[in-house]
């Protein structure tokens, strides 16, 4: 009888193909067993039986080894159990400890739940992946015995034998001669499929490629970049709420961040006492800091939040505000360089000309840190002969 | 009295129908084009599915304040049709697992169906903690991946349990319920002539031969994945009765809750397969696989885990007393005679008492009578995890706190929606995929196993 693949080929190229296998079809469970049994007394051992159901007895009958997958199960569930315990030990202990509940981080029955079922998903899904692709190589439809009348048969009502063309014993008419013993009809040859080279460089398939890439890429950033952003999905940063750095239309002046009252005195500290008055009153103001490192660091960093954008960051005067206001004088001049530490903290919290009063933005501690600071820059441009000496 | 010859096994399928046979009775609903009825079902399912979906857009449009839920009732309907479907999905791996493990021939003319019930319940019961979180669309989160925030979740926590507990059950039942599709697919491959079907069966079978080289394996995997089912089944149900046991709520704070939530949840599947199994077999003319023993069976089961359940509400109660724990004490008096009364004398009545009417042998083999019982049974249900919810968190320690809860139009939208998908799915699969399993029934008609080698019914 023809297949449906032979007669595709034609006769003629028949006679070139390599055969894959021979193989029979037998009608009832019982002749399928005697036969995998003669099959193995005859020797063959590259030979297979094809049933639409597990016939009972056939691993047996077929001398089988037994399956090992459950081997792939044990090791796949048991990586699954350690990785899932070992992470969670690692979130709660090392990465984010957070105490729950006053337990201690390493809780681990709690950890029992989330290890059972990692275990469980890693094992049965482990389990048949390898199965599917390691122990059958599939997908596999290009295999010979596929679209035959063969296939047919065993898929439905019948029970196939096909012995192997690598089978050591191998011999086209010894194999008819003993399927038929064996009681097998419809004997059929199956031969090796052509092999077609795939097509990697396709110019088809890279522009399917390119098309899949360039959608993908584009609905992803779509969705992160954009759609995220618009309703409904921005409702909850719509909120009426003051925003810092922002206009408000709530005040009259316009700003959406406010100063304290005026007047408001702080717990715990007594006014400045020499607010709004002229310099010249100023006395017994003495820098309460040390002259250390950390100090000066605090005021490096104050000073370049608050004082730079109008002095510079180096005292200089040199304004980065485009002459949006007018520029103040250097910090290195001999006024400043000769004027206690007082006289330059009163500035700071006064004001003096065009300069507003700092003391709501800067602390008092802040402003005798970045009065060192403003020494260390002084310093820098007029140094005296013995801190050649001291570095040495 | 009837004797009985207890050392032969009973046939599992009336008949003795050949090989190709059931292959044409099972592949029939995929071969023919849709019937009157089906028709009509899908237009009834495919509305509940739109209707119910319009609910769910709109709470995704304007947020979950358009539900019942409130202070202190701030779990509702959403929990309660989670705590439900999830239950509804248990009976399919009992029967697939389970049965299995216990060597259950008769599983076999139903199991492929139940587990197809156990997927598409999960994906309905997996629909509402993700809209319960309020922006269904952060839900990635819920998993531990490592994000921009720098934060992890929070392992000691049930309701992260629960994420890990119903994406794996999902996930295994998914992959259990394909593996027993495989050798189907090939058959329905090979006897097939359209060509988009064979395209598809192709793709889904694999390359599947049915070679004895291949069963082995298979087999052995089949059993595997079985063992692992089981236990997994009964953690699914543990852990979602620990979203509650774990809490300090009265009404919620006890040990016996898994094994409770567990019978209940068998309860409720087995109530649903029954339900869906007597439509099928009615509709593609299967009663000689799916026959009445199937039936009565399974009725015997759900007699059985039904009582397991009337022992757990009354030890609640019982315990409620012996505790002397005065908030638990009253949290079970508010139950039964308090303003959800009706609540929980519905779940009783149709828990406890209405089932008890598969005693008698007629009831339990009559088509009718045991269709409506077994939509009783899940209506009970239902009702029971609305009464466990939403009574203990309406009257918990503080008279002061007290409030009650009263779904909206949104709720009932959604729980519509899910029945709706739950529906459209058991529609789309009887007619798309083969809903009995094809080798395995096979396998265990008489005389379908080697003789000397005692596989099968002997007469």
């Amino acid at each position: 009888m023809l297949t449906e693949r032979s007669r595709r080929i034609g006769e003629a190229d028949i006679m070139n193909k390599k055969i894959y296998s021979i193989g029979g079809l037998f009608d009832t469970p019982d002749s399928i067993i005697h036969a995998a049994e003669e099959a193995v007394k005859e020797g063959y051992t590259k030979f297979d039986v094809n049933t639409p159901y597990p016939v009972h007895g056939m691993e047996s009958a077929m001398k089988l080894k037994p399956s090992l997958i459950g081997l792939v199960t044990l090791f796949v569930g048991l990586s699954g159990a350690a990785f899932a315990f070992m992470f969670m030990y690692w979130v709660s202990v090392v990465d984010y400890p957070l105490i729950i509940g006053g337990k201690p981080f390493f809780s681990w029955p709690a950890f029992v739940p989330v290890t059972f079922e990692v275990t469980v998903l890693s094992a049965a899904v482990g389990t048949v992946a390898v199965m599917i692709a390691m122990f059958f190589k599939f997908p596999n439809n290009a295999h010979p015995l596929h679209d035959t009348n063969y296939m047919k048969h065993v898929s439905s009502d019948r029970f196939g034998l096909n012995v192997v063309a690598i089978d050591p014993l191998f011999d086209e008419s010894k194999v008819k001669d003993f399927l038929s013993r064996a009681g097998a009809k419809d004997i059929e040859i199956f031969y090796e499929p052509e092999r077609k080279p795939i097509r990697v460089f396709d110019p088809k398939f890279i522009g399917l490629l390119v098309v899949i890439a360039t959608v993908t890429a584009g609905v992803t950033y779509f969705t992160l970049n954009k759609l995220l952003y618009m309703p409904p999905f921005t409702w909850m940063a719509e909120q009426d709420r003051l925003s810092s750095q922002s206009q408000n239309a709530m005040f009259t002046d316009g700003f959406g961040m406010r100063n304290p009252v005026e007047g408001t005195v702080a717990r715990g500290f007594t006014p400045y006492e020499f607010k709004g008055q002229p310099d010249s009153v100023v006395r017994n103001l003495s820098n309460p800091l040390p002259f250390s490192k950390e100090v000066i660091d605090r005021g490096k960093m104050r000073f370049d939040t608050y004082c730079s954008p109008c002095h510079g960051y180096f005292g200089k005067g040199d304004s980065r505000l485009n002459g949006q206001f007018p520029n103040p004088p250097t910090l290195h001049s001999d006024k400043v360089r000769n004027w206690p530490d007082g006289n330059i903290y009163h500035v700071i919290t006064n004001g003096q000309n065009v300069m507003p009063s700092y003391d709501k933005q800067i602390t008092r501690d802040d402003r005798w840190a970045i009065i060192h600071y403003i020494r260390v820059l002084q310093r820098s441009l007029n140094a005296k002969d013995t801190d050649l000496e001291t570095k040495k | 009295m009837r004797t009985f010859d207890y050392t032969q096994e009973l046939p599992v399928v009336d008949g003795q129908p050949s090989a190709k046979a059931i292959d044409d009775v099972v592949s029939k609903p995929l071969d023919t084009k849709p019937g009157k009825v089906w028709k009509i079902l899908i237009t009834i399912t495919s509305l509940m599915l739109l209707v119910g979906g319009g609910a769910l857009v709109w709470t995704f449009y304007k947020g979950i304040g358009v539900w019942g839920n409130n202070q202190p009732v701030s779990w509702g309907f959403d929990i309660v049709n989670f705590v439900f479907w999830v239950g509804i999905g248990h009976a399919g791996t009992l029967i697939s697992a389970i049965l299995f493990l216990l060597r259950q021939r008769w599983r076999t003319g139903i199991a492929r169906f139940a587990e197809a019930m156990t997927i598409f319940a999960v994906m309905c019961a997996g629909i509402f903690p993700a809209i319960h979180t309020g922006r269904a669309w952060l839900d990635g989160y819920l998993f531990p991946y490592p994000n921009a925030n720098h934060i992890w979740v929070n392992f000691t926590s049930p309701l992260l349990w629960d994420v890990f507990a119903v994406s794996t059950y999902f996930t295994v039942s998914l992959v259990f319920w394909y593996i027993g599709l495989i050798p189907d697919f090939a058959t329905l491959r090979d006897r097939t002539d359209n060509k988009l079907k064979k395209t598809i069966y192709t793709i889904f079978s694999l390359g599947w031969r049915h070679s004895t080289r291949h069963w082995q394996h298979y087999e052995k995997t089949y059993m595997i994945l079985a063992g692992f089912a089981t236990p997994l089944v009964l953690s699914v149900h543990t852990i979602v009765s620990f979203d509650f046991a774990v809490s300090v709520i009265p009404g919620w704070h006890t040990t016996i809750f898994p094994p409770y939530f567990v019978a209940g949840a068998v309860f409720s599947g087995f109530a649903m397969v029954q339900n869906v199994l007597i439509f099928v077999r009615q509709a593609f003319n299967m009663k000689h696989i799916i026959t009445i023993k199937h039936l009565e069976r399974m009725n015997q089961i759900i007699i059985l885990v039904g009582t397991m359940v009337g022992y757990a509400y009354a030890m609640e109660f019982f315990i409620a007393w012996y505790s002397g724990n005065q908030f638990e004490t009253f949290t079970f008096i508010n139950r039964a005679f308090g303003p959800y009364a009706w609540a929980y004398w519905i779940m009783v009545s149709c828990n406890v008492i209405l089932p008890q009417l598969f005693w008698s042998k007629k009831i339990r083999t009559t088509i009718v009578p045991m269709f409506i019982i077994g939509i009783i049974v899940n209506i009970g249900m239902w009702f029971e995890r609305f009464v466990i919810i939403v009574t203990s968190l309406s009257r918990d320690f503080l008279p002061s706190s007290w409030g009650m809860y009263t779904p909206t139009i949104y709720d009932l939208g959604i729980l519509m929606f899910s029945f709706g998908l739950f529906f459209t799915n058991v529609l789309i699969f009887v007619k798309t995929m083969p809903s009995v399993s094809i080798s395995e029934v096979k396998a265990v008609v008489d005389g379908a196993q080697p003789s000397h080698r005692g596989g099968g019914h002997h007469e």
